[in-house]
């Protein structure tokens, strides 16, 4: 069985970390993440920039592209793609296209530049 | 992370949101700042015990006007104040009441406390003294030192600036659009202040207090874009000091000398914090509603986006910094319009730029130093030395003078001089 685990926290809070703990936070993950790796259990990982840098593509007969992050609770995070692409521009166009294959649905797409990549190593 | 720590960060990030709003109840700066320092402590003692509020800055704006009513009350009829324990433990439904009452005004709270920091009456020093106390909370020591003045000093400049603002009369209400946008640009001036009096720093432990205001800066920006979320040039600014702070592991050699940006160890520049600004700059461009910032923004991911200096894309600079211009004329525009055509037209194209400028720039150290430079590469060797001498005159930190003495000393090895 494949899980993702998402996570939340306090981005206000985050941001105010000095660079010491920044980095052995990011320290103690990374072993985490190594010892999973050995085991073979690691699929990507991936730290987003903050939600400012967000801009969200609400879905619907027409799409309507808005600054900031998508903020509904009313709402679940359902899944998520990772694309490799030249400009913002293009990233509002590729979810545009899944708005438009994904008509039946009416939440919108959240798009947030990522900070941290990391392929991992589990088979498709 | 300690669970003071938590809580100290906690209380940090809070507090725009809480004093903004305490300002708007008691319509005054001393009462909403002690009502927020009251509501602190028994944050302090409450929180570890019951564990941290789904909102903090509800909590505290609850506590907060309860202690400060509480504490008008005292004064008026000598009653006792309340059991501790009848605020420690404030439920979710008392988080989601002072939700209510102050959720949709949060914006205007955070953007007034702003504001009235930089009201015009103020001198620019006031103005981000007053910022930096009363929005971002740090100690009057602590901005005394940034500011390489006395605590007593910063103090009763700190208090002057107060009286001041309190006479001001700043609007209460909600403002409308024109006056919201009006505040908005201010505080982002303002905030641009606070950036480059952190950037001007020197290297080295006694300009530490002072390189810290980039990141107070950077994380007020932050705070106005989550509550201005659809505003181009706040992206811009945002951006701007992100791409500009990214370099800063480059800016110094270990004697503290000032490096060019030519000469940086581009290795040592901060990927994240370039990465955030690019996205940001991206997201503004989208909104087709150019404006200074976001120019500004645009050169310095010219420089970030080069890998090496020759990959520096200066003729688009130089049209940015034209664009610049016609939105922003001034002297300093079309002085650093200059550099990028020294490098696309030449050090005659760059010199007949400047040397309109002599007048209003001539208590400029940079354009001394510009000058002499393109002089020099133009092999005008007495002339270069003039204008080296007066930068030296003019420099501001040792480190400047330190780095005109270099092609001050290249002359006159070569004889030039």
């Amino acid at each position: 069985m494949l899980y993702a685990i998402l996570c939340y926290d306090r981005e206000d809070v985050i941001a105010g970390w000095t660079q010491q703990q920044e980095d052995e936070t990011m320290a103690r993950l990374g072993a985490v993440q190594e010892k999973l790796t050995k085991q073979g259990k690691l699929g990507p990982v991936a730290r987003l920039l903050p939600t400012t840098s967000a801009t969200t593509l609400r879905k619907g007969a027409e799409t309507m592209v808005i600054d900031g992050p998508f903020a509904e609770t009313k709402e679940q995070l359902l899944g998520f793609y990772v694309v490799d692409v030249e400009s913002l521009d293009e990233a509002v166009g590729i979810s545009r296209d899944l708005a438009i294959a994904n008509n039946l649905a009416v939440g919108c797409y959240e798009i947030r530049p990522l900070s941290v990549f990391r392929p991992g190593s589990l088979p498709a | 992370m300690s669970e003071l720590a938590w809580i100290d960060a906690a209380l940090t990030s809070a507090r725009p949101q809480a004093v903004g709003a305490l300002l708007r109840y008691f319509r005054d700066l001393d009462m909403a700042e002690e009502a927020f320092q009251n509501a602190c402590l028994r944050a302090l003692k409450s929180w570890p015990q019951n564990g941290p509020p789904r909102d903090p800055a509800a909590w505290l704006i609850l506590v907060g006007r309860n202690t400060g009513i509480d504490e008008t009350r005292r004064r008026a009829k000598h009653t006792a104040l309340p059991d501790e324990d009848q605020i420690s433990d404030l439920g979710d439904a008392e988080d989601e009441a002072a939700e209510r009452l102050d959720g949709s005004h949060y914006r205007d709270d955070i953007l007034r406390l702003l504001f009235i920091c930089c009201h015009p009456d103020l001198p620019p020093t006031q103005q981000i003294a007053l910022a930096l106390r009363v929005v971002s909370g740090l100690s009057v020591r602590q901005i005394a030192r940034a500011f390489l003045v006395g605590e007593a000093a910063m103090e009763q400049r700190i208090t002057r600036a107060k009286a001041r603002v309190a006479k001001a009369n700043v609007a209460f209400e909600a403002p409308g659009a024109v006056e919201r946008a009006e505040r908005l640009s201010a505080v982002a001036a303002m905030i641009y202040l606070i950036f480059n009096e952190g950037y001007s720093a020197g290297a080295g432990a006694a300009d530490d207090a002072r390189g810290a205001l980039c990141d107070e800066a950077i994380r007020l920006a932050r705070l106005l874009l989550r509550l201005f979320q659809a505003e181009p040039e706040i992206m811009g600014l945002a951006a701007l000091m992100l791409l500009q702070h990214a370099r800063t592991p480059a800016r110094f050699d270990a004697e503290g000398q000032v490096i060019l940006l030519e000469d940086q160890d581009r290795s040592l520049w901060q990927g994240k914090l370039i990465a955030e600004g690019l996205a940001l700059l991206d997201k503004a461009i989208r909104h087709r509603r150019r404006g200074p910032y976001q120019i500004q923004a645009a050169i310095a991911a010219l420089h970030a986006r080069a890998a090496r200096p020759e990959d520096t894309d200066w003729a688009e600079i130089d049209r940015l910094y034209a664009a610049l211009e016609t939105l922003q004329p001034s002297p300093v525009v079309t002085f650093n319009r200059a550099v990028a055509v020294a490098k696309v037209a030449g050090p005659e194209a760059a010199l007949a730029m400047i040397e309109p400028l002599v007048e209003r720039l001539s208590g400029y150290f940079h354009f001394h130093g510009l000058r002499g430079g393109l002089l020099m590469q133009l092999d005008r060797g007495r002339e270069a030395r003039q204008a080296f001498d007066q930068a030296i005159a003019l420099a501001n930190t040792p480190a400047e003078a330190a780095h005109i003495r270099q092609h001050l000393d290249r002359l006159i090895r070569t004889g030039n001089g």
